[in-house]
């Protein structure tokens, strides 16, 4: 190498941890248009997760069952509360709330078909129901959202259960977006509003404020209904003692408790990424809300956000959960991010796994878009297939580790299966640190 | 006229008992004594009939209406006639806040005042207040007409999408993104009906019309507030 500097040793050029090439091109595409990123998904970034949890499995003092010939049940019921006719699921893996609007028609119809044949529910999103969902979803849960799009009583009588949804963990405080790019001739009409503007959803509701509102609200509700529909509250993680304690006081059948990994249709990557609790931390808080009311298991806690494996199913099955909740992961089984479309996503300026400009509306896997022609590729059929298989894969696995863990119901997990791989997760799910009996916080150390 | 004693009653046989009416029922005329401000009264109704209360409502009254008429003979709470979709609903006296709110259609007559948040997100109802109207009203309202004949609070029509908003007396402050625009004739026309389906012997010509700008329907960093 030529030395053109008298033989002292250059300085190695370093990056900047802090402006890192990804945040400077952040600050570049900011200066340059004047507007926040949007993206959809949930938090990118590294948190503590169910990844940092293990199981124990049996010993001398635990037992384990048999795998394939020990019974091991998954049924749940949700919304024995008050509720006449509560939800029964053959398993409690259910599908998250997903608009029409936000995911094609093509692909609602394949998350109902999927989530039918596995004996779960799925459930509508911001825009209301359309026909094709409810024909295809045994079991369907109706969202009450802020921004009422095509809210109206007869689907709301239509519906199995209703979801009045607070918040959710990727924007926990923030409304909806769907911008115009996605708003068809159909959506458009669903919502009441012009063709191709960009839709906001509003933050909060309408037309109550506050946990004594709410009571009231959920009061008209069942009124409506013959008070024989679950009730749920759905929150993003922010305080979840609290709001699942009010969510109780407001008189909630099911509590869905969403962290930041869960993921959103379109909001600003800056809310994704900075605000909200990762679903690990959640869970313990929300199940100890219950506990101290009394309530439960009679309120079921549903937990959403970055669930992915039938382990994860059970670490938050062992922590409290009644059931879970996916996204992300059944967008992900029927299609999405495939690297078959890798040569699409390049240009997009994307690439498999990473593509999230799900507002965008030109999803090659004609998921997250309004394009006929794209939509056109998604074949419901197939889809519901994986899916179902999916779930199924996804249950298999929780039994597993519940018969080696003894326990012949997956709600039979608790917490004392479980130890955690670093202290931040020991802290978060109040399970011991591996081979140790301690967690940070915990009374008498 | 089938008379209902709330109080006596409850509030779930009320509700049970008229949503068993159909179109085809016979008992059409309905009214219910001690409301004592009682919450979710007469909610999800879905047939011809007439339900007089007689005396003040709490929260949502005549919530998701379809079909049928209201008559609130006393003042309304947060929320009367929220999302209805089609039928009328008249309220002697005031009402709180969130009067109207989302709803897709049918008529709401407030012979009082109403409260903020009046129309809030309203998507195609027609809402006649003959008195005055609080703050943040028609917040985001999407569709249907707002004819307030007194005065209208702060940022009325706060981010507006296609609702129009016709109001006799001043306008404390517009909201974001909302206008005033001129009235034309078809504005009188519909106007004139409104007030007549209202009850209101105002006339067309003393209203000004408000709207929407739609500089908020796209974002552009330079209309951002």
């Amino acid at each position: 190498m030529k030395d053109d500097n008298h033989g002292i040793p250059r300085t190695v050029p370093i990056q900047s941890a802090t402006f890192s090439n990804p945040i400077n091109a952040e600050i570049r595409r900011a200066a340059a248009t004047g507007i926040y990123d949007i993206r959809g998904g949930g938090a990118k970034r590294r948190v503590p997760h169910f990844d940092d949890l293990l199981f124990l499995g049996a010993s001398i003092s635990r037992y384990p069952l048999e795998g394939y010939r020990e019974k091991c049940e998954t049924k749940v019921t949700l919304g024995t509360r008050f509720a006449k006719k509560p939800i029964e699921l053959e398993i409690p893996i259910t599908i998250a709330g997903m608009s029409f609007g936000a995911l094609s028609g093509p692909a609602k119809e394949a998350l109902g078909r999927g989530a039918s044949m596995a004996g779960t529910s799925t459930t509508t999103g911001d825009g209301g129901m359309t026909p094709e969902e409810r024909g295809h979803s045994t079991q369907l849960v109706y969202q009450y959202l802020p921004s009422r799009y095509g809210m109206n009583p007869n689907d709301l009588r239509k519906a199995d259960a209703i979801e009045i949804v607070v918040g959710q963990g990727a924007k926990p405080g923030g409304g909806g977006m769907l911008l115009g790019q996605k708003i068809s001739d159909r959506v458009a009409e669903m919502r009441t509003l012009p063709k191709g503007i960009d839709q906001r959803s509003a933050c909060r509701h309408p037309d109550w404020t506050g946990p004594d509102d709410l009571e009231i609200k959920i009061l008209e509700l069942r009124e409506i209904t013959n008070w024989e529909k679950p009730i749920y509250v759905k929150v993003g993680g922010t305080r979840p003692y609290y709001d699942t304690a009010l969510a109780v006081k407001a008189g909630a059948d099911v509590v869905v408790l969403d962290g930041m990994q869960g993921g959103t249709a379109a909001t600003q990557d800056v809310f994704i990424e900075h605000v909200g609790l990762p679903t690990l931390a959640c869970i313990r808080p929300a199940v100890q809300a219950l506990q101290d009311l009394g309530v439960h298991r009679e309120v079921q806690l549903v937990v959403s956000g970055g669930i992915r494996t039938g382990a994860d199913v059970a670490k938050a099955m062992a922590l409290g959960a009644d059931a879970v909740s996916i996204g992300t992961a059944a967008m992900v089984a029927i299609g999405d991010n495939d690297p078959k479309w890798e040569e699409e996503y390049q240009k997009l300026g994307s690439t498999t796994g990473a593509y999230d400009d799900w507002h965008e509306g030109q999803d090659p896997a004609g998921i997250t878009t309004q394009e006929a022609k794209l939509a056109s590729r998604l074949d419901p059929v197939e889809a519901g297939r994986r899916l179902r298989n999916y779930l199924s894969v996804m249950t298999l696995e929780a039994q597993t580790i519940a018969r080696a863990c003894g326990h012949n119901h997956l709600h039979n997990l608790e917490p004392e299966d479980l130890c955690a791989l670093t202290m931040e997760a020991a802290a978060m799910a109040k399970v011991p640190l591996a081979g140790t009996d301690w967690y940070p916080g915990k009374p008498g150390f | 006229m089938q008379q209902f004693d709330l109080e006596a009653q409850g509030l779930r046989a009320l509700n049970s008992t008229l949503h068993e009416q159909a179109g085809s029922s016979n008992q059409t005329q309905w009214e219910v004594v001690n409301p004592r401000g009682s919450h979710a009264i007469a909610v999800g109704l879905d047939a011809p009939i007439e339900v007089n209360v007689k005396g003040s409502t709490g929260y949502y009254c005549a919530g998701m209406n379809q079909q049928a008429t209201v008559h609130v003979h006393g003042s309304a709470g947060p929320g009367v006639a929220e999302n209805m979709m089609s039928g009328t609903v008249i309220v002697e006296g005031d009402a709180s806040q969130y009067a109207g709110a989302t709803g897709h259609g049918g008529t709401l007559v407030i012979k009082g005042n109403a409260s903020s948040r009046c129309g809030i997100s309203m998507k195609g109802i027609d809402i006649i207040v003959h008195g005055n109207i609080g703050h943040m009203s028609a917040f985001m309202a999407q569709s249907g007409n707002l004819v307030v004949c007194g005065d209208a609070g702060d940022a009325l029509g706060d981010s507006l999408y296609e609702a129009r908003l016709f109001v006799r007396g001043s306008v404390k402050s517009l909201g974001a993104d909302c206008i005033e625009k001129e009235i034309r004739p078809e504005h009188l026309e519909l106007l004139a009906e409104l007030l007549e389906r209202g009850g209101c012997d105002a006339k067309p010509e003393e209203f000004k019309r408000y709207g929407s700008a739609r500089k908020l329907y796209n974002f552009n960093i330079d209309n951002a507030y």
